[in-house]
């Protein structure tokens, strides 16, 4: 049986205490873009380490929908309220603007219709945070036009065989959209290797974070 | 924090609804004096603030932790409730009574009506959910509770927990219904209703006035052999008893061949020891009433202050996860703080008695921080 659900029962690490450092890069930084006191749906929140740094940090009031089951254990452990089930469905039950930002970190290349999750997120959500990784930095083309291998990186670790991601897509390739469906944004932010990236972000960023919002 | 099971329990008793006071029920009916069997575990904290109520299922009784002083097994959820356990008996006031109808101490068609000195039978009034929980409200402020901390149960259990809401939402903080509905579907209703037959064509059921003559024990064990399907699943009776045979040929016809036909039998034959026919009928006909689909659960404009804890389980299909997303759905609509969990098991309906580990997981730690939020955190701050 998988057991690592099963945490230890002091109720400190894996409990309520985490600390700024116990989270990554990635989530810092989108914790930045969140108002304190606000709302959050975080749709694939994983085992809810930014819902958890949220509620402590910023005082949110978060919700969590997650697929895995072990993840919705980690979650509960964290005293977080969180949702079992795919993002594709069930996003219909809220009403328009219900809450202040939606949470689509690293989530929205591994659904089946992006593009329905997204405009979903954007009804909900007053704002909507979206994370991805970067599908064309430099290390990805440089693997896939010389060495005539589908790209695995840091950021990208999976083999074809065995990838949760259905969707690939670059930085320009999100703001191509964004400006196709008439969506505003608000703000980005390219990473790579836990720093910022200003300069030439589609090739040399890893990760991509956007705050976007209807237009 | 070792689990333990709690020792010694004592079965207790609360009376209440003395005529001319009786219990008005919801069909209009009265029904009184009323008995109310419970047991409790644990201790009530000085401002009544720990307290957690459990919920039993169909055939369920009070009886839900513990060693009563000649049982050889605990209660019926012993591996959940005690110290150290998920219902921590260290921490929580843990309550647990019998409902209106039953047959477990609780006045219920076997009891005797005190207008005729004769057991009620059918002269016993329709019961519904709603009763049930009205009655263990009336416990509930006997014992000085004014909130509880939890109401929590499988099943039919969780059909109370629900209504628990839907009636008295600001007495309750947070809810925790596993394995169970807003409604029972008409195939639902389809089994309780070949149950109910089963018992009722037993010519020994005597229309319900079978209690100087004996049980109609062979339609009530019927009646419990259904249960019994209904409660596993395809997957869990073929790991249990796939085609294995019970022994060799004894050149009889229609014995019990196979495993799975002995353990229906005595799973039945062990049932009619302990359940009263006729609890079965009210008991099965509350269920198949109970209805709080769309607006009868939370009303329109009513903002409640209960958080959600709703578990499902993937080979139930007695009571399947749709129906506990049905649940969800109406919470969200509402903003409710809600956790949904949908348990991967194989073993069916009877899951929710036996996924202890993923169950227990799930309820401690939302219960922890339930009750954390209350400002009853102290004791582990400091500590």
């Amino acid at each position: 049986m998988d057991k690592n659900w099963v945490e230890n029962d002091s109720g400190g690490k894996g409990g309520m205490n985490i600390q700024v450092n116990e989270i990554s890069f990635e989530h810092r930084l989108i914790a930045g873009l969140i108002k304190p006191n606000s709302t959050v749906l975080d749709l694939g929140c994983g085992d809810g380490e930014l819902l958890a740094f949220l509620a402590r940090h910023k005082q949110v009031s978060g919700q969590g929908i997650e697929i895995d089951e072990q993840a919705i254990y980690k979650c509960v452990a964290r005293g977080l309220s969180v949702f079992h089930g795919d993002l594709d469905s069930g996003l219909k039950d809220w009403e328009a603007q219900s809450f202040d930002y939606l949470i689509l970190d690293q989530s929205l290349q591994q659904v089946i219709h992006p593009d329905t999750v997204l405009q979903e997120a954007l009804r909900l959500g007053k704002e909507v945070i979206v994370g991805f990784p970067n599908f064309v930095h430099f290390s990805a083309r440089w693997q896939l036009a010389f060495r005539g291998r589908v790209p695995v990186t840091p950021a990208l670790p999976f083999e074809w065989y065995n990838t949760p991601n259905l969707h690939f897509l670059s930085l320009l390739d999100f703001e191509d959209y964004c400006a196709k469906r008439e969506i505003a944004v608000k703000k980005k932010i390219f990473i790579s290797d836990n720093k910022i990236i200003r300069f030439l972000p589609n090739l040399r960023a890893e990760t991509g974070i956007f705050l976007i919002k209807k237009a | 924090m070792k689990e333990k099971s709690i020792e010694k329990v004592d079965k207790k008793y609360f009376t209440f609804a003395e005529p001319p006071n009786e219990l008005i029920l919801e069909s209009g009916e009265k029904l009184g004096p009323i008995k109310i069997a419970y047991e409790t575990y644990g201790a009530l904290n000085a401002n009544q603030s720990n307290a957690v109520l459990v919920e039993h299922a169909f055939s369920g009784d009070a009886h839900v932790a513990g060693y009563h002083e000649s049982d050889d097994k605990p209660g019926w959820w012993d591996d959940l409730i005690g110290p150290g356990k998920a219902l921590d008996t260290n921490k929580y006031f843990v309550i647990c009574s019998n409902v209106i109808g039953g047959c477990r101490g609780t006045t219920g068609p076997s009891s005797i009506d005190p207008k005729t000195g004769k057991p009620y039978a059918l002269t016993f009034p329709i019961v519904t959910i709603a009763d049930m929980v009205k009655a263990q409200k009336y416990l509930i402020d006997h014992l000085g509770i004014k909130k509880l901390l939890s109401v929590i149960g499988g099943s039919m259990g969780g059909m109370q927990v629900l209504q628990w809401v839907a009636s008295y939402h600001d007495t309750v903080r947070s809810a925790i219904p596993i394995a169970t509905t807003l409604k029972h579907s008409p195939q639902q209703i389809a089994f309780d209703e070949v149950g109910r037959q089963a018992v009722m064509a037993d010519p020994a059921w005597l229309g319900g006035n079978y209690y100087d003559f004996g049980q109609p024990e062979r339609g009530l064990a019927v009646a419990r052999m259904i249960g019994h399907i209904t409660y596993m699943s395809d997957r869990s009776m073929e790991d249990k008893f796939s085609r294995k045979l019970k022994e060799k040929n004894k050149n009889v016809k229609f014995t019990t061949d196979f495993e799975v036909e002995g353990y229906l039998r005595y799973r039945g034959d062990t049932f009619v020891k302990r359940f009263d026919a006729n609890s079965y009928l009210y008991i099965t006909k509350a269920m198949d009433y109970f209805d709080l689909a769309g607006d009868k659960f939370i009303p329109k404009n009513r903002k409640i202050d209960v958080r959600f804890l709703v578990v499902a389980f993937k080979s139930d299909w007695l009571y399947p996860a749709y129906q506990a997303q049905e649940i969800v759905k109406l919470l969200k609509t509402h903003r409710v703080n809600t956790t949904y969990c949908e348990i991967n098991s194989t073993y069916g309906h009877d899951a929710f008695l036996v996924e202890i580990k993923k169950e227990s997981h799930l309820i401690k730690h939302f219960l922890r921080s339930v009750y954390g939020e209350s400002g009853e955190v102290n004791e582990s701050r400091s500590s």
